[in-house]
């Protein structure tokens, strides 16, 4: 396989892991976020300062890196999780824009704006795939599981699902829990990728991307996020020779998507069931 | 029952001074009331009056501000889930039923807190042997069930939870009145299956007729309670509440 198709496949692999972890906040618990670069960036940072100042093997490093932006998830989440609305989306926009600019500013620890370079590149091919297919593995687990119908249900309907006994606060932070931990992770990987990280990869642009991935998906489908990823990166990549009109070519799909199939990609079914029966009922 | 032997028996839920704000406006100002092991209990008022809040304060679904709710001897978690756990439901106002599953689905989400209760499918034979409705309509989307069939699958689904007590808030809402008559007769059988029941109505005299006792709750406070039939003699009532009635004082006034 030539080097080009390997970075795709990689790259594909990292944008499908954080593709995941907002999927399971936004499609299947309901709220909606514009500040995931930020568990994205901790987890790059994290990730790279160990590796590259401490010393520490990569593979510690990453999940070290989904592990603080879990404890950041935890601290925005129990104080805004516990209104009910689209009052974590705001906390998000400032929660991203916030970590953007201590990254910027923090000169001693970060290096500031110029960026962090010299990341060993851990990520090969392996280390990416493997990733992503345990990742995946566990978060279809986790969707079918109870956990994954709290999250549907409190989606579905807040208070219906509080006064049926679901401890719906909980949920929604442990939600967030996880899918910090996806971005984290993804965040890392993709340090170990490009070797040279920098503040302004992860501004609102990217958290954006990521949840217009999800919608362009289908919001409540885990195959259909991946799949949306699968085809904006690939949009993205095969234009790389026109690259003037790369974005045009990726803003126009967003919307012939968006009108055709409000709905996404996949609407809220999985792949599996769209298989087995085509015309089946929603899931 | 009379009222020394109310006072003697302990009440199976009991509400003390209940305040409850939204923000400046105070919506619940000092509820004191007693449910008993039983019986159904009704509180009727018109719009706004607090019912709904009362229900809510219950369930842990809006702050307490200050008062305490006992279930026999437990004071009332101020987390909806567990309030569910120590044995309290409510079928909520507007029914709330979950439209993309079927009826068989909805009523497995009541059961979700039992988790792995092996009695939980006794518990659909239950349901359905109440409401055989349900039960015709078992593998449908909730969303497509007419207005009638709803609430009785909100009540089928509150009943899951096997609860001490059972709330609901306006069972009778939008619908006709030959269906509010068929749930208010299903509410009597469940009643006689030893459910203790709390509700609250803006349609008083259903209510209270199905009831064994009311309590009146006008802006915030209880201000007036007794039996059931006593209720529905009352001039007040009748007039503020039940139509055609003719009170001498200025109607709602007259009972505070």
């Amino acid at each position: 396989m030539s080097g080009y198709a390997e970075g795709i496949i990689i790259l594909l692999c990292i944008n499908a892991i954080a593709a995941m972890g907002v999927s399971l906040l936004t499609g299947f618990t309901g709220i909606f976020s514009l500040g995931h670069a930020a568990y994205m960036a901790l987890g790059a940072y994290t990730s790279a300062i160990l590796t590259v100042q401490h010393g520490v093997h990569f593979f510690p490093a990453i999940l070290l890196g989904g592990v603080v932006a879990v404890a950041l998830a935890y601290f925005i989440g129990v104080p805004t999780l516990r209104l009910m609305g689209d009052y974590y989306a705001i906390a998000s926009i400032g929660l991203g824009e916030a970590i953007r600019l201590i990254l910027e500013n923090w000169q001693s620890v970060t290096r500031g704006a110029r960026g962090y370079p010299g990341i060993d590149p851990y990520t090969s091919l392996p280390i990416a795939v493997g990733f992503f297919v345990i990742l995946a593995i566990f978060m279809f687990n986790l969707i079918n599981s109870r956990f994954g119908r709290a999250c549907k249900a409190c989606r579905d309907d807040y208070i219906a699902s509080s006064l049926l006994g679901f401890n719906t606060a909980r949920i929604r932070v442990v939600s967030l829990m996880i899918s910090a931990f996806y971005c984290g992770v993804a965040g890392a990987l993709l340090g170990g990728f490009l070797s040279f990280i920098q503040p302004v990869m992860f501004d609102m642009l990217k958290s954006t991307e990521l949840t217009a991935v999800v919608v362009f998906g289908g919001l409540g489908s885990m195959s259909g996020c991946i799949l949306g990823t699968a085809v904006i990166t690939l949009v993205t990549e095969l234009f790389r020779p026109i690259s003037q009109y790369r974005m045009l070519i990726y803003g126009a799909v967003l919307v012939i998507i968006m009108v055709l199939r409000p709905e996404g990609i996949m609407g809220n079914r999985e792949l599996l069931s769209w298989i087995k029966d085509p015309f089946g009922r929603r899931s | 029952m009379s009222d020394a032997v109310m006072n003697e028996k302990k009440a199976l839920l009991e509400v003390h001074d209940l305040h409850v704000s939204y923000g400046a406006i105070k919506a619940l100002s000092g509820v004191s009331l007693k449910v008993f092991e039983g019986e159904i209990v009704s509180v009727i008022g018109s719009n706004g009056a607090g019912k709904s809040t009362l229900m809510n304060a219950i369930m842990g679904m809006v702050r307490r501000e200050k008062g305490e709710i006992l279930l026999g001897d437990v004071k009332l978690d101020s987390r909806s889930f567990r309030v569910v756990q120590q044995g309290i439901s409510l079928s909520p106002e507007g029914r709330k039923v979950f439209a993309p599953l079927t009826v068989l689905e909805n009523l497995k989400m009541g059961a979700f807190p039992r988790g792995n209760d092996s009695k939980v499918e006794e518990d659909y034979e239950w349901v359905f042997s109440l409401f055989p409705r349900l039960k015709e309509r078992i593998s449908q989307y909730a969303g497509t069930l007419s207005g009638g069939e709803q609430q009785m699958l909100a009540i089928g689904r509150a009943l899951m939870s096997r609860p001490k007590v059972l709330l609901l808030d306006e069972p009778s809402l939008g619908l006709a009145p030959i269906i509010i008559k068929d749930i208010f007769k299903e509410l009597r059988r469940i009643n006689n299956e030893g459910v203790t029941i709390l509700l609250v109505e803006q349609n008083a005299r259903q209510a209270l007729l199905l009831s064994n006792r009311g309590y009146v709750i006008q802006t915030g406070r209880l201000v007036t309670e007794g039996p059931s039939e006593e209720l529905l003699a009352n001039a007040d009532i009748k007039a503020a509440y039940l139509g055609g009635g003719h009170a001498k004082g200025k109607t709602t006034q007259a009972l505070a």
